[in-house]
């Protein structure tokens, strides 16, 4: 596949980047190549962020009576994602003064007692002083690591609230809508930034699923088996407009790639249907983007797909030493292929001990319903 | 991520303590607590009245015996919950509880650390 993709590189060269509305790969490939051509393709990017991050109306000269309205929003979201809070501070402090969520509202959401949630936000400012914080937009050098760390915030706000299971007693305030609402402002104050719509289009795309996830029971619906009809078909329309755009005029990073993968689930009218090939090049392009262990545990199930169970195993066995040894997600896949390979007995007793290791509720009993199919 | 930390003690642990050793200790966990809620990562935190009952199917009736901790050197005195960012921290945490150092070099004595189970799953 790799190979196909470089001959394919030199053949686009020669002949154009073909236009094809369902070709997610080709176009995240071909802009992937244009990128690495470019050889001051970060430069721009740069100077680009530089000038998206400076308000519209500093670059004008003000009206001579009017008091612009000021919108601070940059400098609040690289506050409240200061380097030197951790993720869940980060997070909290985000909905409290992004978000202009209650501390209450917070504290239901993360199911914590109030007061913890309150000194988390008092721990959070105090540490903002300590470490000399400023609301101002970072210097120019660290604005783009520092705009990482904030779209890495509101990756996770979107999935903390993307539940498994609703219902009276799980009650929480809708985190993922409020993801989506603070990254479509990110978003709309920095509309030249691939990443920024590249996440935004991956958290609608996701969300477009929400409600085919979960059965009558609040049980977990794995994606092979969702009733698709019941996909947001708008929120996919909107998803797909944003990743086209920013596919075609912004430098790809690893959201727009994630996003063009959910993309072409979406345009799947069937599990057996999904473009697999294509799923899995994206999967490689991305492992060379960002790469990392759960990357790679995900090209494994597009591996078997496209290439039988052995070749997705194989790959699995690679990841059996690193960091993921032992994690519920990686016995699931090899569950999931060993099933495929016809291995019933090991396949069981993988779902068994994927059950066993799961941290979610959901998570764990579809995994022992999997395991009970088998015996 | 939410973690319970499960606090065993030891009877002869506790009775072989000087006064002003237990008086230090307990001190020294007041802190610790008031450490773990002033970072906002303590959820809850509860000791436990060590008299355990336990209720078990006999037959086709739920039976109510003494126990399991009765007999046993070791049972569970307390506890607490942390939401914290990783399991590094919990586990610091948990090396740090002042208790601990009284249980080294005999048995008894120690912390168990349990991850505790979300509400929410990712696509599978």
């Amino acid at each position: 596949m790799q190979e196909a993709l470089l001959a394919a590189f030199e053949t686009w060269t020669a002949d154009g980047v073909p236009e094809h509305p369902a070709g997610w790969l080709r176009t995240v490939a071909a802009r992937r190549y244009v990128d690495q051509v470019r050889a001051d393709a970060a430069r721009q990017r740069r100077e680009r962020a530089a000038v998206d991050a400076t308000p519209r109306d500093a670059l004008l000269a003000p009206p001579p009576d009017a008091e612009p309205a000021r919108d601070d929003l940059l400098e609040l979201l690289f506050l409240c994602c200061h380097p030197a809070l951790g993720p869940s501070a980060q997070v909290a402090l985000t909905l409290r003064a992004v978000g202009g969520l209650t501390t209450p509202e917070i504290a239901a959401a993360f199911l914590v007692p109030e007061k913890t949630m309150a000194q988390r936000i008092v721990r959070a400012k105090q540490r903002l002083r300590e470490a000399g914080a400023r609301f101002a937009l970072p210097p120019e050098p660290e604005r783009e690591p520092r705009l990482t760390v904030v779209l890495h915030v509101l990756y996770l706000i979107f999935n903390e609230g993307y539940a498994a299971s609703s219902g009276p007693a799980l009650r929480r305030v809708d985190l993922t809508r409020q993801a989506v609402r603070l990254t479509r402002r990110l978003h709309r104050r920095l509309p030249a930034d691939g990443e920024v719509a590249g996440l935004l289009a991956l958290m609608l795309l996701t969300e477009a699923r929400g409600p085919a996830r979960t059965g009558p029971e609040g049980e977990l619906v794995p994606l092979a088996e969702q009733d698709r009809t019941r996909w947001d078909r708008s929120a996919i329309a909107e998803g797909t407009a944003l990743l086209t755009h920013a596919l075609s005029t912004a430098p790809v990073g690893p959201y727009q790639v994630q996003a063009a993968i959910a993309a072409v689930h979406a345009e799947a009218p069937s599990a057996e249907e999904t473009d697999w090939p294509q799923v899995l090049g994206l999967y490689e392009l991305l492992e060379r983007l960002a790469p990392g262990p759960a990357v790679t545990l995900n090209r494994a199930v597009a591996l078997g797909m496209v290439r039988g169970p052995a070749a997705g195993l194989d790959l699995v066995r690679e990841l059996a030493d690193g960091p993921l040894a032992g994690h519920h997600r990686l016995l699931a896949v090899r569950a999931h292929l060993l099933e495929r390979a016809g291995e019933r007995e090991a396949a069981a007793r993988e779902w068994r001990e994927a059950a066993r290791l799961a941290g979610s509720l959901p998570e764990r009993r579809f995994l022992v319903r999997q395991a009970a199919r088998l015996m | 991520m939410k973690y319970l930390m499960l606090i065993y003690g030891n009877e002869e642990i506790w009775n072989s303590l000087p006064a002003g050793d237990l008086t230090t200790l307990i001190g020294e966990v007041d802190a610790f607590n008031e450490a773990l809620r002033a970072s906002g990562e303590l959820v809850e935190s509860q000791g436990l009245v060590s008299r355990a009952r336990s209720v078990r199917m006999v037959g086709d009736a739920p039976v109510v015996t003494d126990g399991p901790y009765l007999e046993a050197k070791e049972y569970v005195g307390s506890y607490f919950v942390v939401d914290v960012d990783s399991e590094e921290r919990a586990l610091e945490i948990a090396r740090s509880y002042p208790a601990l150092r009284f249980g080294s070099g005999r048995s008894g004595g120690g912390l168990e650390v349990w991850p505790l189970m979300t509400g929410t799953g990712g696509d599978l």
